[in-house]
């Protein structure tokens, strides 16, 4: 057998993967519960999509997220949207849409991963009057709309990609979105409409862990033959493994014309911290039944952060 | 001087308005000659959008639009804005402050669709819906101006439309004003304060008030927010009883409104409110329902009459062939029977 040659971007994407996870699993330890799962299997997708995927504009400096200054209206004119971690907008320049809002936690260790936001910026995690809300909101970092209340996402980056084609712009509008969320009979208007206009400037990525809040998906609802759904709506879809880089960024480059394109990322919320298996299939968020517990939770990070590519 | 029925006054006006505005989009849901834009759609083919019969999703996608520097007029039957997709309008639309406009055609009972299709409570939602404005309008002046005064506005904003054949009560040159009432009448016994096509039946009492002896301050709203013109306050301190009238249900709108400003001002008024009690209605034509929910003048002179104590002896008769106030003769057009 020879030896595998890792791209180097290869090596950075899985690295800021690894961070990402870390950084949540420590702060889960801290903070003595949140929401783990979602960073296990959502780490690589959000490392692609920050690394190699989407194209933004450069940050002189990762941002310290400030105070909340009120919800957005005619009497708080200087409103900003999580959108400034992201840089300037530009016409060929890409656009990203959060769809799943509890994937915060999980998102805000990206943008700490990636240089965006500033290390110390989920010390302030649920704080009273922050912004790094626990449920992602329009004002919390890398968030530029209000999607707490799922499926509303994948609507509003149609309609943002319908403008962006109306003025010619050649970048794109990413969504990341999780697979409960195609319980959800909006996502299916959205996705039929999105095809009917030809919005081929707009593309997702979806994390299909199988779980949703009340646990299996499959005890919840029904998701089969998803794939087949996508297509039948008339959007691309791929079916990837949401861990594996190659897959992930071959899926993810593959251009298709007068079609939105959804990639399907087939991921173990348990990726990378087999320990929560334990917890299936109570995933949604971890809490530690005992002192014990924690305990091996701290020895099993422990022994991440001693694995972990440098 | 008679009254003017101006046949489908949206269609034409909207068409014209929106030539030198190539930020103004529509998005339809499947009713678009229902929703008087299919000429729109003809003159501008690359800014319509067909949603399909998707409501939910065409809130949230006009938000994404909008955060562009569109500004997406939604046409759609009232209901099917604030009932059908509540969520998307507060989350995907009115919590952004965003500038989308939301044409609602068919409030109250102004379709003979039935239940399914009666905005009833529009007004009182998204009264409750903090970044709103709500606009009403009541005759072809204000259906030709709210365009006007929609856009002037910073934020999302509802409209409930008016169609087919629209009677012209104020002149054209009277265009109507954000949050500014209309003095139809000055009177010190009774305030009669009326939204949408409640003006015209208003207009009808006030007549018949007015041969009784009565003092009628009559006032026409078409904003219902913000509400805040001084002319509101003042017809309520210079009248002993108030009367509201409004295509829609007692809970919540224009009436519910009175009541919290009489409130808030400390003023001890009797308030009669002409309305829905609070009840759904079903498919029969207009002048059906108004007769049936006591939405006519009629209905508003008993209101009279409960709030000042005072019987005016006006059989019903009478008052169904009362003439406006402003005129002898009320025109009904045939193109007034709406149809789906």
């Amino acid at each position: 057998m020879g030896s595998v040659v890792v791209p180097a971007w290869q090596a950075r994407t899985s690295a800021v993967a690894t961070g990402i996870r870390l950084r949540v699993f420590e702060h889960v330890l801290a903070n003595g519960e949140g929401y783990l799962s979602q960073a296990c299997s959502a780490a690589e997708m959000l490392a692609m999509l920050y690394t190699r995927t989407l194209r933004l504009a450069e940050l002189p400096e990762p941002i310290r997220p400030g105070p909340f200054t009120g919800t957005p209206g005619r009497a708080n004119p200087g409103y900003q949207t999580g959108a400034v971690y992201h840089g300037p907008k530009a016409a060929e320049l890409d656009r990203f849409i959060f769809s799943p809002a509890q994937y915060a936690l999980a998102l805000y260790a990206t943008l700490i991963e990636v240089g965006r936001l500033a290390p110390d910026g989920l010390d302030r995690f649920n704080e009273d009057g922050g912004t790094v809300e626990m449920i992602g909101a329009e004002h919390s970092p890398g968030i530029e709309t209000t999607t707490g209340s799922l499926a509303q996402a994948l609507s509003q980056a149609a309609g943002i990609a319908l403008a962006r084609r109306m003025r010619g712009d050649s970048g794109l509008v990413w969504v990341l979105m999780s697979d409960g969320e195609f319980e959800e009979g909006q996502t299916w208007e959205a996705l039929a409409s999105a095809a009917f206009h030809g919005l081929d400037n707009l593309r997702a990525v979806v994390d299909v862990n199988g779980q949703q809040c009340d646990g299996l998906v499959t005890s919840v609802g029904n998701l089969d033959r998803l794939p087949e759904r996508v297509r039948a709506f008339g959007a691309s879809c791929d079916e990837v493994d949401g861990h594996d880089l190659d897959a992930l960024d071959e899926a993810m480059r593959r251009p298709t014309p007068g079609r939105p394109h959804i990639v399907l990322c087939r991921t173990d919320p348990a990726h990378g911290v087999p320990l929560l298996r334990e917890k299936a299939p109570l995933l949604h968020t971890l809490r530690f039944a005992s002192p014990a517990e924690k305990a091996r939770y701290q020895e099993a990070y422990e022994d991440m952060v001693r694995e972990a590519p440098r | 001087m008679s009254v003017e029925t101006v046949a489908r006054p949206h269609v034409q006006n909207f068409i014209d308005w929106a030539a030198d505005k190539p930020e103004v989009v529509v998005l339809s849901a499947d009713l678009t000659n229902s929703s008087e834009v299919g000429r729109w759609r003809d003159t501008y083919p690359d800014r319509f959008f067909s949603m399909g019969m998707a409501e939910q999703h065409m809130l949230s996608f006009a938000g994404g639009l909008a955060r562009e520097g569109y500004t997406p007029f939604i046409h759609t039957f009232a209901v099917f804005i604030y009932r059908r997709a509540y969520d998307q309008l507060a989350m995907s639309v009115a919590y952004p402050n965003l500038r989308v406009r939301m044409i609602g055609f068919l409030p109250g009972i102004l379709t003979p669709g039935g239940v399914t299709h009666q905005a009833i409570e529009d007004v009182a939602i998204l009264r409750a819906t903090p970044n709103m404005t709500v606009l009403e309008t009541g005759d072809a002046t204000e259906v030709e101006s709210v365009l006007d005064v929609a856009q002037a506005v910073n934020g999302p904003v509802y409209v409930r439309m008016l169609r087919g054949g629209v009677p012209r009560l104020f002149p054209r040159t009277d265009p109507m004003r954000l949050d500014r009432v209309r003095v139809l009448a000055e009177g010190t016994d009774v305030a009669l304060i009326t939204s949408g096509v409640e003006t015209e039946e208003g207009l009808r009492a006030v007549h018949a008030l007015r041969r009784r002896g009565v003092g009628v301050q009559h006032l026409h709203v078409s904003t219902h927010k913000p509400f805040d013109d001084p002319a509101i306050l003042a017809a309520l301190e210079r009248t002993r009883a108030v009367v509201t009238a409004e295509n829609h249900t007692v809970v919540g709108g224009l009436g519910s409104a009175i009541a919290e400003r009489l409130a808030d001002h400390g003023l001890g008024r009797k308030l009669v409110r002409v309305g829905l009690q609070d009840t759904y209605a079903h498919g029969a034509s207009r002048e059906h329902l108004m007769r049936e929910y006591g939405l006519d003048a009629a209905g508003i002179v008993r209101a009279v009459e409960r709030a000042t104590g005072e019987q005016l002896g006006l059989s019903d008769e009478e008052l169904a062939a009362e003439p406006m106030d402003t005129q002898p003769e009320v025109v009904v057009s045939a193109a007034n029977a709406d149809s789906l």
